[in-house]
């Protein structure tokens, strides 16, 4: 599979991980190994970088890279002050940046989220945002410096699948930077087909974490966006209403 | 008889876990001495005490569940033989006695007593769990129920909504692939059980058989069976272990840090005897290994911890338990112990002493209080996901917890933590709202990478390890204690620390 490639940095595993939910230390680093991710996001309030044993000790001993996230923040004030506490703790000028409407639902503010993106992006942070699945949202911030977008399939933790595939494929469309389809994976299935629509890369958590077996279904997602991109790349053919035989005639 | 020379077990650590052990190993001849500077302090003084292996049961965590099961089975003659050690008897009403006698309310409105405390919550719904429960409960003596706040009335976990149905729905068909007791409720039937349950619950899971005591009431019961066992409690911090042995490769004993013998925990007492947190305890500041940080009690109005009192050493006694050992005057405390064994149990803070993967996990907790019972059995719940639980003990006081959180020895209660409690509690239970708010409380769990604690001995010779018990301490502490005394050769191997290669 070909590289992904993130404001200049390469990986080579195409599904980034969230490290919410799981029941135990040793389960989650189990899925982490599983899945082949080299960017896992972490949460950043209620997490003191500097404690030891804690979710970074695994990440770190993986070899795993870390993207911290501002989850829990309701404006753009809250999640620039939770980006520039997780640089200065983590010695990373990467963020995902999220910034929560409502609790019910966890659907992302555009509003408060493009405030804060174009004051990360002056402050010079490498922004990834997390929004609704709105093409014109992900054009503009785009064209604000975010390194990427990542537009939801369905809201936080709901395992619903993508929604809106035609919206995804209208903002992978318009896309020049990575498109990660983030939220809403529920199995695999999801994930191969977020894949097929053109997206980059995959953003799941709660569906490996929560899963009766985290590891096995850790796998399953690493197949399925293996198999996503290679079948997006390998063009597929086009939906005919009736049969066309495949055998007698040809060279 | 204050053990002296080599041949004694060193527990150091004196929470639910470490006291347990030092009890039943004393119990069973064993000479024993117990350090710790502020003894059930820590996280035993913050835990609700839940007994509730089946309502906890999560995927990936059937070893948990094994230990939990087996744990549960030990705690009534554990509780019976605790209570008659400490000299508790039937009549320790902690209703009675906290509420009456500590001037709570005292001219302030009805007398809390009076209304109907004794007879216990909903006697109708008590004769129905009567048969089911009777397994637990036999063996249960009435002063381990009275004065430990033992209860078996099962755990009834609920949800709201749909979401969280099926999600509980889900849980429900894993309990019973384990052939675990659970049974399906409707929201009406729920509400039966517990009427002060908000309208909107969906529908819930109940666990008969679980059970809940009072970890508080456990540890002052367990000081008190230590002291007239006579083993010593050094209050003392533990600097680091001795090393020693032939390649200098084993666990000796313990040195103890001359310039904390003098107990500091960051809270100071006041003429009233309420404690407030200590003006210089800095929220950075990084506490010994051995937890000479205790958590911090913000007790907003003076009068509501009458059954409690704060010594001049900062350490917490309890009603109808008095202050059963002091320790040694300062001057006495020597600078190291020598023992047989060192029995590592001393939670979050083990790490400090030895290289074991334990970690603090965080955990804000508060305490409620009422006149009579809000609720008659735990209740938890998951409200859009997140999941709360509330237990209630027979004077009124309701238990709400507890956040989970990785930030190291922090140990602040924080309005974020408090705010996410009170929202979800009063979700499931909207009555809380019109609770006195009695206590708050930041612990620290010792957490390991498998959730699973470390029992038995290290790799190293001398050093003996009950520590890691994470979310379970109270639940297995009986159990932590008999395995190591040997009684318990399959569940110890679940427990090993061997199976952490590093481990010395």
């Amino acid at each position: 599979m070909d590289d992904l490639l993130i404001a200049g940095e390469k990986f080579s595993s195409r599904l980034i991980m969230g490290t919410g939910g799981a029941p135990s230390l040793e389960v989650l680093d189990q899925a982490l190994v599983a899945s082949g991710t080299e960017l896992t996001t972490v949460a950043m309030r209620r997490l003191d970088p500097g404690a030891p044993g804690s979710v970074l000790d695994v990440l770190r001993e993986r070899g795993i890279k870390v993207l911290p996230n501002t989850a829990g923040c309701f404006t753009a004030g809250d999640a620039v002050l939770t980006a520039r506490l997780a640089r200065e703790a983590l010695g990373t000028n990467w963020v995902k940046l999220e910034v929560i409407a409502d609790e019910r639902t966890l659907l992302p503010d555009p509003i408060e989220t493009f405030d804060a993106a174009e004051r990360l992006v002056a402050d010079g942070f490498v922004v990834l945002p997390y929004i609704g699945d709105d093409p014109a949202l992900a054009r503009r911030l785009e064209l604000a410096g975010c390194a990427a977008v990542m537009p939801l399939g369905a809201p936080i933790g709901s395992g619903l699948g993508i929604r809106n595939p035609h919206n995804i494929e209208l903002i992978v469309e318009a896309a020049s930077v990575p498109v990660i389809l983030d939220a809403g994976i529920g199995t695999a299935s999801d994930a191969a087909l977020a894949m097929e629509l053109g997206c980059d890369a995959v953003l799941l958590a709660t569906a490996v974490t929560r899963a009766q077996r985290p590891e096995m279904m850790a796998t399953a997602m690493r197949a399925a966006v293996q198999a996503g991109r290679l079948a997006h790349q390998a063009g597929r053919i086009p939906r005919r209403r009736y049969a066309e035989a495949s055998s007698p005639t040809g060279p | 008889m204050p053990a002296k020379g080599a041949d004694v077990d060193i527990v150091v650590g004196g929470g639910i876990v470490g006291l347990s052990i030092a009890w039943r190993l004393s119990r069973s001849g064993r000479p024993v001495t117990v350090v710790d500077p502020a003894p059930a302090s820590g996280a035993s003084h913050a835990a609700a005490g839940m007994l509730a292996p089946v309502s906890e049961v999560t995927y990936t965590e059937e070893p948990l569940l094994r230990l939990g099961l087996a744990a549960l089975r030990r705690w009534p003659s554990f509780a019976t033989e605790l209570a008659a050690d400490a000299g508790l008897d039937a009549g320790t009403r902690p209703a009675a006695n906290r509420l009456g006698g500590g001037g709570l309310d005292a001219g302030t409105g009805p007398a809390a007593s009076d209304v109907g405390l004794d007879a216990g919550p909903e006697p109708a719904n008590r004769l129905d769990e009567a048969g089911a429960s009777a397994a637990v409960v036999s063996g249960l003596s009435e002063a381990a129920r009275a004065g430990l706040d033992f209860r078996v009335d099962g755990t009834l976990a609920v949800a709201f909504g749909a979401d969280d149905l099926a999600a509980l729905g889900e849980l429900a068909a894993f309990m019973e692939k384990l052939g675990l007791p659970v049974e399906r409720l409707t929201g009406r039937e729920c509400r039966r059980l517990e009427p002060m349950l908000a309208p909107s619950v969906r529908g819930g899971l109940l666990a008969r058989g679980d059970a809940w005591v009072d970890p508080r009431r456990v540890t002052a019961a367990l000081l008190t069976a230590l002291d007239r066992l006579g083993v010593p409690i050094i209050r003392a911090r533990v600097s680091e272990l001795l090393r020693g042995g032939d390649q200098g490769d084993q666990v000796v004993g313990v040195r103890l840090a001359p310039s904390d013998r003098t107990p500091t925990p960051n809270r100071t007492p006041t003429p009233d005897g309420t404690a407030v947190p200590n003006q210089t305890a800095t929220p950075d500041q990084t506490p010994t290994p051995d937890g000479t940080t205790v958590p911090q009690t913000v007790t907003p109005d003076r009068t509501v911890t009458p059954d409690r009192t704060i010594t001049q050493d900062g350490t917490i006694t309890q009603d109808r338990t008095t202050a059963p050992d002091q320790g040694p005057p300062l001057a006495d405390i020597p600078a190291e112990i020598r023992g047989e064994r060192v029995v590592l149990a001393a939670g979050a803070w083990s790490a400090g002493l030895a290289d074991v993967p334990v970690r603090p996990v965080k955990g804000q907790i508060m305490r409620l209080r009422s006149p009579q019972p809000l609720l008659g059995r735990c209740v938890r719940g998951t409200v859009h996901g997140k999941s709360v639980y509330l237990v209630p003990r027979g004077d009124g006081e309701l238990v709400v917890g507890a956040t989970q959180e990785e930030l190291g020895f922090d140990t602040r209660v924080t309005a974020g933590g408090l705010y996410e409690l009170l929202r979800d509690a009063h979700e499931l239970v909207p009555g809380v709202t019109e609770l006195e708010i009695a206590d708050v409380v930041a612990g620290l769990r010792p957490g390991t990478p498998d959730n699973v604690p470390l029992i038995g001995p290290s790799g190293t010779p001398g050093l003996v390890l009950a520590t890691g018990h994470h979310r379970g301490g109270v639940l297995l502490a009986p159990l932590t204690a008999a395995i190591l005394l040997g009684e318990e050769s399959e569940l110890a191997e679940l427990c090993s620390p061997l199976r952490y290669r590093d481990i010395s």
